[in-house]
């Protein structure tokens, strides 16, 4: 057979790689078309990296857009039964308004989405598929995991007022001590609870370097699960032997109202920003009428051009 | 192998103030002070390498990855929106983002408001938090003119002493947000250079004296 290594870019050449992954560890490929009813968008816009949609009016008269996201289309068209799982995985063109400029730009992404019945293997199985991703694009790379439990009881357990939670998320993303805690000052909150939020964005490292420090967000029952359900994922991580690519870091954001348990994005050495970023989405499920849980990746296969 | 630091200061007065600061935490580089002009300097043995940049432009180099760690304003880095970690207030270079106005002003809520200013956006979600509809104007300098030709109603700006809005006749109407100098970090740099950016981030806080809720 041709040997076409010298011929595909770095990106196709990964693109390629993790569809072999994917496929043989059971998942499905998913072919959609470009467009999508522009109904999907609207009405979960907050699940969306940015706002904007590439819109146009088919010949029919129905509102159509590029697709944004892939996920979201997934979702939508799912047949789940009880008890049952949807392993898929896709490579596909999305269109988003670049950052800093006033136009749209094509992205190439491929990525996995587990649907339904997902426990706690399927979680770890999507996870380590997001480490193996990675390492299709370099060896040098980690996975950042937060839980939105923990980060969204603590700020429940703050009693922040709904503007003042948005800051604190925002200054969290930017591991912003000082803006952490003057918001904290707005908002009146005494020196233990200020502190506690401010542990948020400076607990980080490795799966046993964090372990003693996850005690600091168990203020009530609710982050006390949540601390549980995440020091059984990373310990099942560690089983699994990824030890060495995982870090904590509760500034991995993802939005509230969609993704509950892990949120993570991965990064390889020498491309500056994130190449990969998923989490486990029930809210979402939720909000589109879906049963059961869901996880999912995307790896921005357009920042391996650079 | 000890991986270089790549460190982007603002070209200018707070500059050299940052870079004393960066000397004294032990990660001085002689040849800095040398005069002429070249912009990339490096200390191999201490594993950092400077270079001047024009102050609004420090976040791109950061968020880009030419440059791991950075300083900037906290006024540039709100208007650009730099996707970057924000380690540390330096603690120099305060002062503040203001509205000011001619003495006599008396705001018309009756019509939109005519607001010139160097920070677009800053001022867009300003007025927007208060449903204030306004006019904007974008302006590069001289920004305390435009209340005096009857340009703009007001002027959102950076004030430290006041004494140029005095000089030309101007009040501060409010102080709005504080503005100082911050360490700002590339965020795959931060997980790929950990120890070199919190070594960093620790000897500067040593510096300033605010060691107070790290640990």
């Amino acid at each position: 057979m041709k040997d076409w290594s010298a011929v595909l870019s770095r990106e196709e050449r990964t693109a390629f790689s993790l569809r072999a992954l994917y496929a043989e560890n059971g998942y499905e490929k998913y072919r959609m078309s470009k467009l999508e009813e522009y109904d999907v968008y609207a009405r979960n816009k907050e699940f969306l990296v940015s706002e904007n949609v590439l819109t146009f009016t088919d010949l029919d008269g129905r509102l159509l857009a590029m697709k944004p996201d892939v996920t979201l289309s997934i979702i939508k068209n799912a047949r789940l039964g009880a008890g049952e799982v949807m392993k898929v995985y896709y490579h596909e063109n999305v269109y988003r308004a670049a950052k800093g400029t006033r136009s749209y730009q094509e992205i190439m992404q491929a990525g996995l989405e587990c649907l339904g019945a997902v426990d706690e293997d399927a979680l770890l199985e999507a996870l380590t598929l997001a480490v193996k991703s990675l390492d299709c694009i370099s060896e040098s790379n980690v996975l950042e995991l937060s839980h939105m439990g923990i980060v969204g009881g603590v700020l429940n357990a703050c009693a922040l007022s709904d503007g003042g939670k948005r800051a604190v998320l925002d200054a969290l993303s930017r591991k912003d001590l000082s803006g952490i805690r003057s918001v904290a000052a707005q908002e009146g909150l005494e020196e233990s609870k200020s502190a506690l939020l401010e542990r948020l964005a400076t607990v980080y490292g490795g799966i046993d370097g964090v372990d003693e420090a996850l005690d600091v967000f168990c203020v009530d029952g609710a982050t006390t699960a949540a601390v549980a359900d995440f020091r059984g994922i990373l310990k099942g991580l560690k089983a699994l032997g990824l030890s060495d690519k995982i870090r904590v870091d509760f500034s991995v954001a993802g939005n509230r109202k969609y993704y509950s348990g892990v949120a993570f994005q991965g990064y390889v050495e020498g491309i500056p920003t994130g190449v990969l970023s998923g989490g486990q989405y029930d809210g979402l499920m939720q909000a589109m009428g879906k049963n059961g849980k869901a996880v999912g990746f995307a790896v921005y296969l357009d920042e391996l051009r650079r | 192998m000890r991986k270089i630091l790549n460190v982007a200061l603002p070209k200018g007065r707070l500059g050299e103030k940052v870079y004393d600061l960066f000397e004294k935490a032990g990660y001085g580089c002689p040849t800095i002070k040398e005069p002429g002009r070249r912009l990339v300097f490096e200390n191999l043995e201490k594993g950092i390498r400077f270079f001047w940049v024009k102050p609004s432009d420090v976040g791109v180099y950061v968020e880009r990855g030419a440059a791991d760690v950075g300083v900037v304003g906290k006024d540039v880095l709100t208007e650009y929106g730099s996707d970057v970690y924000e380690l540390l207030d330096l603690g120099i270079g305060k002062c503040s983002m203001a509205v000011a106005a001619k003495a006599d002003f008396q705001d018309d809520r009756s019509k939109p408001l005519v607001v010139a200013t160097k920070f677009e956006r800053i001022a867009k979600r300003y007025y927007a938090e208060q449903d204030r509809e306004i006019d904007i104007i974008r302006l590069n300098g001289s920004i305390e003119l435009a209340p005096l030709l009857g340009l703009s109603d007001v002027i959102v700006d950076i004030v430290e002493t006041g004494a140029t809005l005095r000089e030309n006749g101007l009040v501060v109407v409010e102080r709005f947000a504080d503005i100082s100098a911050r360490l700002i970090a590339n965020k795959s740099s931060f997980k790929f250079k950990t120890n070199g950016v919190e070594n960093l981030v620790d000897g500067l806080r040593k510096q300033i004296g605010t060691n107070k809720s790290d640990d």
